[in-house]
């Protein structure tokens, strides 16, 4: 009698799941390849309209424009006004922000 | 083959509840020999087993096995010796519950690194030997008392040992499949092998094949000697 | 030797196959809790990445004009203040500004292109506003202005969805229409966008523009690009929340392996070197348990992650990406992944885990069998 080894399945499995992130990883590339274009076309959308950010979050203008956003910007609403957008706690001001004021 | 030399153990030593299981047990065992421990329960027997057995170290003593002296070999050299040399067979046969017989029977050669395809066939004439193979896929659960034991003394048959140890095979047998434990172990007898079994019961120590009954209480021996 | 090592995990194998219930539950949990996280890593690092890329033609210098710690317009003459600095190439003024649609409660981002301006009475939309709107070329799209008259604006042109991460909320119109919707005179613009020739010395241009013109605020192009480094780092907010629970779970995980064995396990090992096994073959049979379950988790869960992010456009996080916003852009992100990050999601996965397995059997593997037999 020929018994199958558990060990055998378990390398099976692993082998499959190896030979699924060699997939993924070939696709990856494959994908990034064909997105050149259209990397292409937004850096011309960037050059040509000057823009300076990525649109991913709509609801406020901190959070639509980071990069021209302040610390202020959160709480231009009213003195002790809150964070008040979901996507706020997302987009947090960033540590880049300086003040080139001495 | 087996010596024991004014063999200690002390269990929980130091504390309040320190128990002196053996108290200087001195004994030896010839090979192809058939030597039965009797003694009532407490009295030792089992840590007697272990200890021979490399399965536990004396607090003090000495053991000899094949000449050489085993009583401070590291772990990893016990380990060889206990998995090559000794088969045991226990009270409760310690069957690995979930697993199927010919896995369990193989399991004591695992460490050997044997081919798997040549455990399965030594493991299967085992089998054959017990009448089981049609059982060799059946989970322990499944299986009866009689098989279950069949099934114990073929694990402690898989690496070929020189000395089966056996503590108290019988005690949840009935007279027939008693009977038939101690054909078994004399035909292993006639193999070559020794044997040292812990029992009270009156069949094992009466039977003709035993070479010598030792008994023991409260951690010595009471008598020491060749009987029929 | 080999064959020693498959033999004991053959033994690990049948072992984990007893407690199929326990151990199947496990391994999604685990599997899923790795997806989790390298969603998220998957995500925010494509993001980044892509972000760089994109950004790297983005003005050499923004100038705002600050009031009482608002943005203003800033008037165009601080343009020919700005050109008296050594250094400044051109001084630009751009046009943009936002756009709240009430209908459907959308924000977008209204711009009057410098080069390659749009007819008058037209637009060009982002496909974002085309998707919200339902609006086609040729549409005619009514907007509210600045003094509450509603304008007609026929849709020109649809921008591409291939450019939607920059331009999904994007309406373009002439300057002309720009200054009447929103009644901004022609001395003015929102802000002003200056080339630099030296990158080096944009810093140094900043602070004397703060010098010249107090009330501005300049912003180089160097932390314009790196906004989205900072706002996906793993200090941000989601990325932060993500992390300390995926971190919680594999501490409970561990815990549970590391807080000791059931008797019965005890008992198994005990049989195990009774029979034979040293206690460094007991631990190897530990450890690949923990082996097993953590390595199969990990491919399956970077499997599943990438899948979910870069197949399924990260549609699991679209509730906490979409806040309250209605134009929500489709992140039909491309794979970037950083090896570095997969690597490390590796090493967090699998070791401490197979740890957590290992340690709580040492003691009873280096136990004589004995005293574990009898207990």
């Amino acid at each position: 009698m020929k018994f199958r080894r558990h060990s055998s399945a378990a390398f099976l499995v692993i082998g499959l799941l190896l030979s699924l992130q060699c997939l993924m990883i070939v696709h990856a590339a494959d994908r990034r390849t064909a997105a050149l274009p259209a990397i292409q076309e937004k850096q011309r959308m960037v050059k040509a309209l000057q823009l300076t950010d990525l649109c991913l979050f709509t609801e406020a203008r901190y959070t639509r424009h980071p990069a021209m956003a302040d610390f202020h910007s959160a709480f231009q609403d009213g003195p002790l006004s809150f964070e008040h957008f979901p996507s706020g706690s997302l987009v947090t001001p960033t540590d880049l922000m300086r003040d080139y004021r001495d | 083959m087996i010596e024991l030399k004014n063999v200690r153990k002390i269990y929980n030593s130091g504390r309040p509840n320190e128990f002196a299981a053996l108290k200087g047990v001195s004994f030896d065992c010839e090979a192809r020999t058939f030597t039965v421990i009797k003694g009532p329960s407490g009295s030792g027997k089992t840590t007697l087993l272990s200890i021979l057995g490399c399965m536990a170290r004396p607090t003090s003593g000495r053991i000899m096995f094949r000449e050489r002296e085993i009583t401070s070999l590291p772990e990893r050299f016990l380990a060889e010796i206990r998995r090559n040399a000794f088969g045991f067979i226990f009270q409760q046969y310690n069957l690995i519950k979930g697993m199927t017989a010919l896995e369990n029977i193989m399991l004591p050669a695992y460490p050997g690194g044997e081919k798997r395809s040549v455990l399965e066939k030594r493991a299967m004439a085992l089998l054959d030997h017990f009448n089981l193979c049609g059982k060799a896929l059946s989970q322990i659960e499944r299986l009866s008392g009689g098989e279950a034991q069949r099934v114990a003394i073929a694990r402690a048959l898989i690496n070929d040992p020189a000395v089966i140890i056996a503590d108290e095979p019988t005690a949840h047998l009935d007279t027939g499949l008693s009977r038939e434990f101690m054909e078994t172990m004399l035909s292993l007898k006639r193999e070559g092998r020794t044997i040292v079994m812990a029992s009270h019961d009156t069949l094992v120590c009466g039977s003709a094949f035993v070479d010598r009954v030792i008994e023991m209480r409260d951690g010595s021996l009471e008598c020491k000697g060749a009987e029929a | 030797m080999i064959e020693k090592q498959r033999n004991i995990l053959d033994f690990t194998l049948s072992s984990l196959l007893r407690r199929k219930g326990k151990n199947a539950a496990l391994l999604i949990v685990y599997t899923l809790v790795v997806s989790l996280l390298a969603s998220v890593l998957f995500f925010t690092h494509a993001l980044r990445k892509e972000a760089g890329l994109v950004l790297t033609d983005a003005p050499d210098m923004v100038v705002q004009k600050l009031l009482a710690g608002r943005y203003d317009l800033v008037p165009l003459t601080y343009a020919d203040r700005i050109k008296a600095v050594r250094g400044v190439g051109t001084v630009r003024g751009r046009l943009w500004g936002y756009y709240f649609d009430a209908g459907i409660g959308a924000n977008y981002t209204v711009m009057a292109p410098g080069d390659q301006p749009v007819a008058a009475g037209s637009i060009s939309i982002g496909e974002g506003i085309a998707r919200t709107r339902k609006a086609s070329e040729g549409d005619v799209l009514p907007l509210r202005g600045q003094d509450g008259e509603v304008r007609l604006f026929q849709v020109a042109q649809v921008l591409s969805p291939q450019s939607s991460l920059v331009s999904s909320d994007l309406i373009l119109m002439s300057e002309r229409d720009f200054r009447e919707f929103f009644s901004i005179p022609s001395t003015h613009a929102t802000d002003l966008v200056l080339t630099i020739a030296n990158p080096r010395e944009r810093a140094t241009i900043a602070r004397k523009i703060t010098q010249a013109l107090p009330d501005t605020r300049p912003i180089i192009r160097d932390d314009i690009a790196r906004t989205y480094d900072s706002v996906f780092s793993w200090r941000s907010g989601l990325l932060l929340v993500i992390l300390a629970s995926v971190v919680v779970s594999f501490l409970i995980f561990a815990w549970d392996r590391a807080s000791g064995l059931s008797a019965e396990e005890k008992y198994e090992i005990g049989i195990l070197k009774a029979l034979g096994w040293e206690t460094s073959d007991v631990l190897f049979m530990k450890f690949c348990e923990g082996l097993v379950i953590s390595l199969t988790s990990f491919l399956a869960g970077v499997l599943l992650a990438y899948v979910h992010v870069f197949v399924a456009s990260s549609s699991l996080f679209q509730p906490v990406l979409k806040g309250w916003s209605v134009l929500y852009p489709d992140f039909k992100l491309i794979p970037f992944i950083d090896a570095f990050q997969v690597a490390t999601l590796f090493f967090f996965t699998v070791v401490p885990y197979s740890v957590a397995v290992v340690i709580p059997a040492w003691r009873a593997a280096t136990v004589d069998p004995d005293a574990v037999m009898r207990a």
